[in-house]
């Protein structure tokens, strides 16, 4: 039967004939001719008989075609539909997001019920509508496939109704009397809710003992406060008033922010719009390369234990402290910095900040409360409100010596995961296990469940009700936003059960506790309002102005100085404390200095590797107070001598299949007494570690890739930037007209950039970008679609960096379109370049083509190792890639579409400048990237590109790109010398 | 000296070229055969329950909004949930057997599992509320639905035959109260109505890849 025959029938309407499935199903065949066939051929016309027999044939024919036919969707909408959810649309839903102390509001994006993106909350004062890398990442926690899903008692499956029963008899003051023998560890307690049911539990108990640790500890500007104005507070530095900024061992922008505010505010005395323009100056006293250390103007490379001295000092230079001792054994750079340091500080009295960080002793930070003090800054640039956490104080090392002395029968751990979080200078375990009865609360089946006899399921953060305030006071409701996944329960919940409270549920326990606080005819609306903003209204404190008397001040006496080699314990920039371990996307996320991933590594400086004759990879083995641990060496420019940085949270043992076997486990060395700072003799190891980075390489090559100067070459060359190559501005195919409708563009500004990487947590989450593992990273396969370059300049001792964000260029002249030999990538009329992914066939001649090599390619299918679970966090707005397809960034063209439309549906009008964020730019805390609309000469957009300081990337090559940098611009204090007085080609 | 004689030469010459030739024809009929407009159009699978649209949309003159009606607003056109269903069938045939899988999908809260028909691939993002914001009927892509006793897919939907519109709009749009009103016949020429409706709203369907793959 011809081809032509078959168009015909067709054309006929012939139902049966189209469904080519249902002709070679012979069920329906059969069916059918019983149908047509009832009481013989008369009832059909004419010929049509010989049409049926020609189907028939045909059909026998064509049965191999059945399965050409598309498979069999089934459509399954709601049985009864939910208010305000329409399938595909997604909701916007207000909570708060904790870390330690560090709290902030954010906004999760909820597709048909299920969270998927986690962005700032504009409303909260400490976010300001952007989310760190940690808050992005936890979508992934939340569908952690391995979390614990089953309670369990004695490593045997139970129930949380035996375990109710088991509270009733045994967790009873029947059992327990006065609570003598119990102890509750927990993270530190930020919500409201939680503390008022603490209270309940300690009344039913009343002997018990409650202990809040955590890994991460800022405890000294709290003490600090209470030595200096004899009452604790809580210190806030606003960046924004402060034209000099002395950072003294205080990664403020990075791993010690409290909060996205802090890095927004410091960025916003960086932004230099014109020649005139002042800039603020940062003065940076470290031992780690961090990258408050990066953005730093004049950086001072020191030992961490002589940065206390070095604090005293500058107390003594500035008046404020007499007869302390000199300087001792500090370098001549040292010195002259430190005086060009007292010059400036006291020409910006009032006008500057000297901050201490959290690894410096108490005394070290109230140094820096009293130099602030004595420069007028109270008031202005720091300010107090008092404070709402307590410091951890030597609690739990009396637990430990409680555990040893056998005085404890109960032990409840509530949350994080005390045991592998703990400092391991302890000997805990073996008494440990006499405990009779270890229960654990948590997330996961990590090292403190592995100890525990009852282990219950944690409900995480976007499961359960809560509360939390910030350090400012801010409180805000933590909603849910999806049921329990594994049934589980929160601490509030659990706390409030054994406490015997008047309620028991979370969503009642947090209802109860704020409405109670408020007159009754508000109680509903104050409620639904504080959800809806995400923010309570009047709960931020008011600062207060302690009275500062001098002669009242008892400064903590001076630690011992450490003559040998120190090691610094600080905060993993991707596991924090350990708890992201089993987090893909956050072990896959570089670290901002160092590029390694999947791994942490022990930082030396490269002189102290020369002295031990070690090379990248090389084991180094540390040993403090008789025990000791290896790591892998990673030779770190601008470490200090004599100083190993070893990042905690690493090694984690009881973990599931993504944290396991990944990195070094500080805790083993890491002791009460020197949690942060500790004496420890440095050995070669035994063997190498392969550590990968995602920047194997350091230099630019010559050729002017970040464009930085200092700023009085800037106010000299304005546009010193731009000329620093020829740009040719010739095409042989002629120019295609950008005038009409909507260009998108971008501009980055180097100079408030730190690299925080939280732009590339935020695309990662919302393209569906999949992590590829340790192995795949290290052929270079890794595949986020912006990256962090780092550049280092200056010689390997006293090296200065700058980092830049580099996505897809969106080359107007793009080299990647022209060798698509299917024309998989093309160009918008507005701008863009798009990528078909089902076009692809995966030839990668336009990664092979672009100049910045921005392009990913899908060497395997990596999506299809992803647990079932993790397939929720997916957003269902973008495409998921398979093996063998190009993909990059596309400047989120979802979210431009889905705003277009929404500007049609609300009658066709324009879109307003910042209406459409690229993921990258709504995260960015120090808004660094800007996106718009570059035919509008009044958006912010268009207004950066115009700036003197505007440069494209690679502009001699002819691309043309929408992605455009401001150059980097330093403020050096004429005084002090820097390795780099000219302009740099790295 | 060459390998083989004359003959067979010519035999192996003659069956290369019918492998190639069949291999050509083969691989024209298959691309031609597994395109929309062949697989698809005239797709009617059965459905769990009878729904006609004819009685429903047809005679009784139901608006396609009160069942679909997120398609205004999102890039979905629901199907009505169970209980859109029962809203009439409470007490409209309460006892129809035909209707025993509504009535049963209510009761025990179990979503009824109807058979998609019209099917765009993953990686085509179709947004229904910007095309009948524009004016663009429903009878366009979905044909007279309202005529249909069992619904039947009437256009191929391949990028092709939507470039087709995108392309060339005018003749597609209408003012947006017509939109589901699917028997409607322009009283002056379609295309001038559309080139209004055009200059009016500023419509410019995307034409670039990003418009639908993104």
């Amino acid at each position: 039967m011809s081809l032509v025959q078959i168009q015909q029938i067709q054309a006929t309407g012939k139902k049966y004939w189209r469904s080519l499935n249902e002709l070679a199903n012979t069920a329906e065949f059969r069916s059918w001719v019983e149908k047509e066939f009832p009481g013989g051929t008369d009832i059909l016309e004419g010929d049509s008989r010989r049409n049926i027999l020609k189907l028939m044939a045909a059909s026998f024919g064509l049965a191999g075609m059945a399965a050409c036919s598309r498979p069999v969707e089934k459509v399954m909408p709601m049985t009864k539909g939910v208010e305000d959810l329409i399938p595909g649309k997604p909701l916007y839903y207000n909570t708060v997001f904790s870390l330690s102390k560090n709290v902030i509001g954010i906004t999760v994006e909820s597709h048909d019920g299920r969270p998927t993106k986690v962005e700032g909350n504009p409303n909260h004062p400490l976010s300001r509508g952007k989310a760190t890398g940690y808050a992005q990442a936890s979508i992934l926690n939340l569908y952690d496939p391995e979390r614990t899903y089953q309670v369990t008692q004695g490593h045997r499956e139970s129930s949380w109704e035996k375990w109710d029963k088991f509270v009733e008899t045994d967790l009873s003051p029947e059992r327990l009397g006065k609570g003598t023998g119990v102890r509750v560890v927990t993270e530190t307690i930020v919500s409201p809710a939680l503390m008022e049911v603490k209270k309940a539990f300690l009344a039913r108990y009343q002997e018990a003992k409650w202990i809040e640790y955590d890994a991460v500890n800022d405890a000294g500007s709290v003490a600090a406060s209470r030595a200096v104005y004899g009452q604790p507070l809580q210190p806030h530095y606003h960046y924004d008033k402060a034209d000099v900024v002395v950072s003294l061992d205080s990664d403020f922008l990075g791993l010690d922010s409290p909060s996205p505010a802090v890095v927004n505010d410091f960025s916003k005395r960086r932004k230099v719009e014109n020649p005139k323009d002042e800039m603020n100056r940062l003065y940076v006293v470290e031992s780690q390369f961090s990258v408050t250390g990066a953005m730093a103007d004049h950086r001072v490379r020191s030992k961490a234990s002589d940065i206390e001295g070095f604090a005293a000092a500058l107390a003594r230079e500035l008046g404020v402290l007499a007869d302390l001792n000199v300087l001792s054994g500090a370098s001549d750079k040292a010195q002259k910095a430190l005086m060009a340091i007292v010059r400036d500080l006291k020409k910006s009295a009032g006008k500057s900040i000297v901050i201490a960080g959290p690894r410096q002793s108490v005394r070290a930070h109230a140094l820096a409360l009293m130099i602030n003090q004595a420069l007028g800054n109270v008031g202005a640039t720091v300010t107090f409100t008092p404070a709402l956490y307590e410091e951890q104080g030597d609690s739990f090392a009396q637990l430990v010596q409680d555990i040893n002395a056998q005085r404890v029968n109960t032990i409840l751990m509530l949350g994080g995961n005390p045991v592998f979080r703990a400092t391991r200078g302890e000997k805990i375990y073996a008494a440990f296990e006499q405990i009779k009865n270890r229960v654990f609360l948590g997330f996961d089946n990590n090292e403190t469940a592995a100890q525990s006899n009852w282990i219950l399921p944690e409900a995480y953060y976007l499961e359960a009700w809560g509360d939390a305030r910030a350090s400012d006071g801010t409180a805000s409701i933590q909603q849910p936003l999806i049921q329990p996944l594994h049934g589980g329960r929160s601490v509030l919940e659990v706390t409030a059960q054994l406490a015997g409270y008047k309620l028991r549920k979370g969503y009642d326990i947090v209802k109860d506790y704020w409405t109670a606080q408020w007159p009754a005819a508000e109680r509903e609306s104050r409620w639904r309002k504080s959800l809806h903003d995400g923010v309570i209204a009047g709960t931020q404190l008011q600062a207060v102005k302690p009275a500062y008397d001098a002669k009242k001040v008892s400064l903590p006496p001076a630690a011992n100085k450490i003559s040998g080699a120190e090691v610094v314990f600080v905060q993993s920039w991707s596991m924090y404390d350990g708890r992201f371990a089993n987090n893909a996307w956050m072990q896959e996320t570089p670290d901002p200095m160092t590029k390694v991933v999947w791994d942490n590594a022990a930082l030396i400086s490269p002189a102290t590797a020369k002295k031990l004759g070690l090379v990248d990879g090389d084991m180094l083995k540390l040993t403090v107070g008789g025990r000791s641990m290896e790591a892998a060496a990673l030779v770190q420019p601008g470490q200090a001598d004599d100083s190993v940085t070893l990042p905690i949270g690493w090694g984690r043992v009881e973990v599931g299949r993504v944290g396991r076997g990944t990195g070094f486990n500080a805790n083993i060395i890491r002791t009460t007494d020197n949690k942060h700072i500790s004496p420890v003799e440095i050995s070669k190891g035994t063997g190498t570690y392969q550590l990968v980075t995602t920047q194997e390489h350091h230099s630019m090559e010559g050729r002017p890739i970040v464009r930085e100067a200092p700023i009085e070459e800037y106010r000299k060359e304005p546009e010193f930037a731009k000329e620093m190559v020829e740009a040719p501005d010739e095409s042989i195919y002629g120019w295609w007209d950008y005038s009409k409708g909507n260009q998108w563009g971008m501009a980055i500004d180097l100079n408030a950039c730190i690299g925080c990487n939280a732009c590339l947590v935020a695309c990662q989450s919302e393209n569906n970008i999949p992590s590829v593992g340790k192995d795949q990273v290290s052929r270079g396969r890794e595949m986020h679609w912006i990256r962090l370059d780092r550049y280092y300049s200056g010689d390997a001792d006293d090296a200065e960096a700058v980092l830049q964000p580099l996505p897809c260029m969106q080359c107007e002249n793009a080299p990647c379109e022209s060798v698509c030999p299917v024309a998989a990538t093309t160009h918008s009329p507005e701008g863009l370049n798009d990528m078909a992914y089902n076009r692809c066939v995966g030839t990668r001649y336009c990664l092979n083509n672009c100049p910045y090599k921005v392009r990913r390619f899908n060497f395997l299918n990596y999506h299809k190792e992803m647990p079932e679970m993790e397939h929720m966090a997916s957003n269902p707005d973008v495409t998921v890639r398979m093996r063998g397809v190009m993909e990059k960034c596309t400047y989120c063209v979802q979210r431009i579409q889905e705003k277009k439309i929404q500007a049609k549906l609300e009658g066709h009008r324009e879109l307003r400048d910042g209406e459409i964020q690229t993921a990258c730019q709504q995260t960015c805390p120090a808004d660094a990237i800007v996106f718009g609309n570059i035919n509008d000469p009044e958006s912010a957009v268009s207004k950066l590109k115009s700036q003197p300081r505007n440069y494209a990337l690679l502009a001699e090559v002819n691309t043309r790109p929408r992605t455009t940098y401001l150059a980097r611009l330093r403020n050096p204090n004429p005084e002090l010398e820097t390795p780099h007085a000219e302009v740099k080609h790295g | 000296m060459p390998l083989f004689s004359k003959k067979h030469d010519l035999i192996a010459r003659t069956i290369t070229a019918l492998l190639g030739v069949g291999a050509l024809g083969g691989a024209a009929a298959y691309t031609y055969l597994s395109h929309p407009k062949v697989i698809d159009v005239g797709y009617q699978p059965k459905q769990p329950v009878p729904y006609s649209h004819k009685l429903h949309a047809g005679n009784l003159g139901m608006d396609c909004f009160y069942c679909h009606n997120t398609v205004e607003k999102a890039a979905h056109a629901a199907i009505p949930s169970t209980e859109t269903c029962m809203n009439c069938h409470v007490r409209v045939k309460p006892q129809s057997p035909l209707l025993a899988p509504i009535r049963d999908s209510y009761a025990a809260n179990k979503s009824m599992e109807w058979v998609k028909v019209h099917k765009l691939p993953d990686y085509v993002f179709f947004n229904h509320s910007a095309h009948i914001n524009a004016g663009v009927s429903c009878v366009s892509c979905h044909g007279r639905v309202d005529q249909m006793i069992e619904v039947k897919q009437v256009q191929p939907l391949s990028m092709g035959w939507c470039l087709e519109c995108h392309r060339n709009p005018a003749a597609n749009l209408r003012p947006v109260e017509l939109v589901t009103r699917l028997d409607w016949k322009p009283d002056r020429d379609p295309v001038e109505i559309g080139r209004e409706i055009i200059a009016e709203k500023k419509i410019a369907p995307p034409v670039q890849c990003s418009g639908c793959h993104r």
